[in-house]
């Protein structure tokens, strides 16, 4: 069928692609960011501390899209105007002008002169940012309850033999909280998912653009496949790839949880031992 | 200008009492925290009509789902499935759309592409799908000797759902029945950014506070004042949830009482 192949709906598949690239990228970074997080919230160093969980607490008490719409814009100034006070030093003119943010052009990100790709991949990349901070929140909540879940006996042994605060940390603790984590973590990926047609207000062209841009109504004159308005079509394909994604994301994370449950010392792990 | 002022003038504009002009200029603090204020107006009589709509339907669906009878159990796994499964972004989208093609068939159907009954039910049907997985989690973990005493003493059929189950459930339940409480309310900014328009400019509470960072090109005002009132809001929540959670708790002895503990950890 020639109106499914052409070139707008070879965008709207690709876009399904920008979705599966943001999920890949931002999964790992928010991860990073969830890693900083637990370990400045349970840092014996106070002001570290009460910034870690600030951050936690602030970030999962307010709605998220709020800070979806407030990062791009914060973010976006913040680079420009470290930028402007590193490249325009003799730029004497006020940058909040009322209600405008002015900065010397060579400031401008990206430059006003580079490609169309370079705005794309600035838009794409701050999105990726903002999801990386938010989520990041909300993982670091989920490892630092699997790190203090590990067993303290363990930590103790650790001590015993001699070894340092660094090396119980990172040789006894990290190696063991990632069964404990796995349920949040895997609980966190869903909503990963759920969260990403909000890359849509974060002025990505990702597949609820496309949605809405194919599914309007078509006239004749512009297109050879004119329809009415199968917005309503459009949207429950959307529905229905969601549901399979974290269909298959469920059964996927129910594996490895199986696998890593093996052998430990925890209710999953005894019930396993038990049934073989 | 005095800030009274603008309070009377802009302190019901999100229903459409008041000034009808949003301001274009001059954008004092005090403008935007009124404005964002009565947005929340709409956050609040989202929140409170599909919690109290949804708690009901949670119900049905939670002994739905652990029926007995197939078809009655098929159906509300795939309710739940569905609601649970999906962004709610989307889901308002599809909402909107379908509700726009249904207009053309009869003007029945006109209120439902307005905000105030379409996303009303998209909230409701989300709110219950996911209460309603919270309490069947719970119905699951009611103590097998409260039912054994309470065949003994005579009850059963409805008496002793009413009576026992139910309470039991909707005891074991509520800590996790906050946190989904929260992040409804939380989930009521998405209405105005999907395909709900906001009729002559009477939006939410973010919707407004979005209209000033648009406008100043300054996020740094307009989203921390929202991100007030939502912690304001959740405290409140948090108080009237744990007083029904203290009533609820009220036979135990004192230290078996598990507190609301304020906990979040899932976002649609």
């Amino acid at each position: 069928m020639c109106y499914l192949t052409t070139g707008k709906h070879m965008a709207f598949y690709g876009s399904f692609g920008t979705v599966l690239l943001l999920l890949a990228i931002t999964a790992p970074v928010a991860l990073a960011f969830g890693f900083g997080g637990a370990m400045a919230a349970r840092s014996r160093v106070a002001p570290l501390r009460w910034l870690g969980k600030a951050y936690i607490a602030v970030v999962r008490g307010v709605p998220d899209i709020a800070f979806f719409l407030f990062f791009v814009i914060a973010l976006d100034q913040l680079f420009e105007w470290l930028r402007h006070q590193a490249k325009c030093p003799d730029w004497d003119a006020a940058i909040r002008q009322g209600n405008d943010f002015v900065v010397c052009p060579a400031a401008k990100l990206p430059l006003s002169s580079s490609p169309q790709i370079w705005h794309e991949a600035y838009g794409f990349s701050l999105a990726v940012l903002t999801f990386a901070i938010v989520f990041g929140a909300f993982a670091a909540n989920v490892l630092f309850g699997a790190m203090k879940a590990v067993p303290r006996a363990q930590l103790e042994t650790a001590e015993a033999y001699g070894m340092s605060h660094r090396q119980t940390f990172w040789r006894i603790l990290v190696p063991q909280m990632w069964v404990y984590a796995l349920p949040g973590l895997s609980n966190l990926w869903m909503v990963l998912i759920k969260a990403t047609p909000l890359l849509f207000l974060l002025g990505i062209e990702d597949i609820v653009y496309w949605a809405r841009e194919l599914g309007g109504s078509k006239t004749p004159r512009f297109t050879d496949y004119p329809h009415g308005d199968w917005r309503v079509y459009y949207f429950g394909a959307l529905l229905v790839f969601y549901l399979c994604f974290t269909r298959v994301s469920e059964i996927v994370l129910g594996r490895v949880m199986k696998r890593l449950t093996h052998g430990q010392a925890t209710m999953g792990g005894e019930a396993q031992r038990k049934a073989a | 200008m005095s800030c009274w002022d603008v309070v009377a003038d802009y302190g019901l504009r999100s229903i459409g009492i008041g000034e009808r002009l949003l301001p274009r200029d001059d954008f004092t603090l005090c403008k935007q925290v009124v404005l964002i204020g009565s947005g929340m107006i709409w956050n609040v009589y989202f929140g409170i009509l599909a919690l109290g709509a949804g708690f009901f339907l949670a119900t049905a669906l939670a002994v739905g789902k652990a029926s007995k009878v197939t078809a009655l159990r098929k159906l509300s796994e795939w309710f739940i499935f569905v609601f649970r499964g999906s962004p709610l972004f989307i889901q308002f989208f599809f909402a909107y759309f379908l509700f726009l093609a249904l207009k053309s068939v009869s003007p029945l159907f006109d209120p439902f592409s307005a905000a105030w009954l379409g996303a009303l039910i998209v909230l409701f049907f989300n709110t219950a799908a996911y209460s309603g997985e919270i309490f069947y989690g719970a119905l699951l973990s009611v103590p097998k000797g409260d039912i054994e005493a309470a065949g003994a003493y005579g009850f059963s059929g409805w008496p002793r759902f009413r009576r026992i189950v139910w309470p039991t459930m909707l005891r074991l339940a509520w800590p996790a029945y906050t946190n989904e409480a929260i992040f409804l309310f939380h989930a009521t900014t998405l209405v105005f950014f999907s395909g709900f328009p906001a009729w002559q400019q009477r939006g939410d509470a973010l919707y407004y506070a979005s209209y000033f960072a648009d406008k100043t090109f300054n996020p740094f005002v307009a989203y921390p004042i929202l991100a007030g009132y939502f912690i304001l809001l959740t405290l409140v929540v948090i108080a009237v949830f744990g007083a029904i959670n203290r009533h609820l708790n009220r036979h135990l002895p004192q230290e078996h009482r598990a507190g609301v503990r304020y906990r979040p950890n899932l976002v649609r």
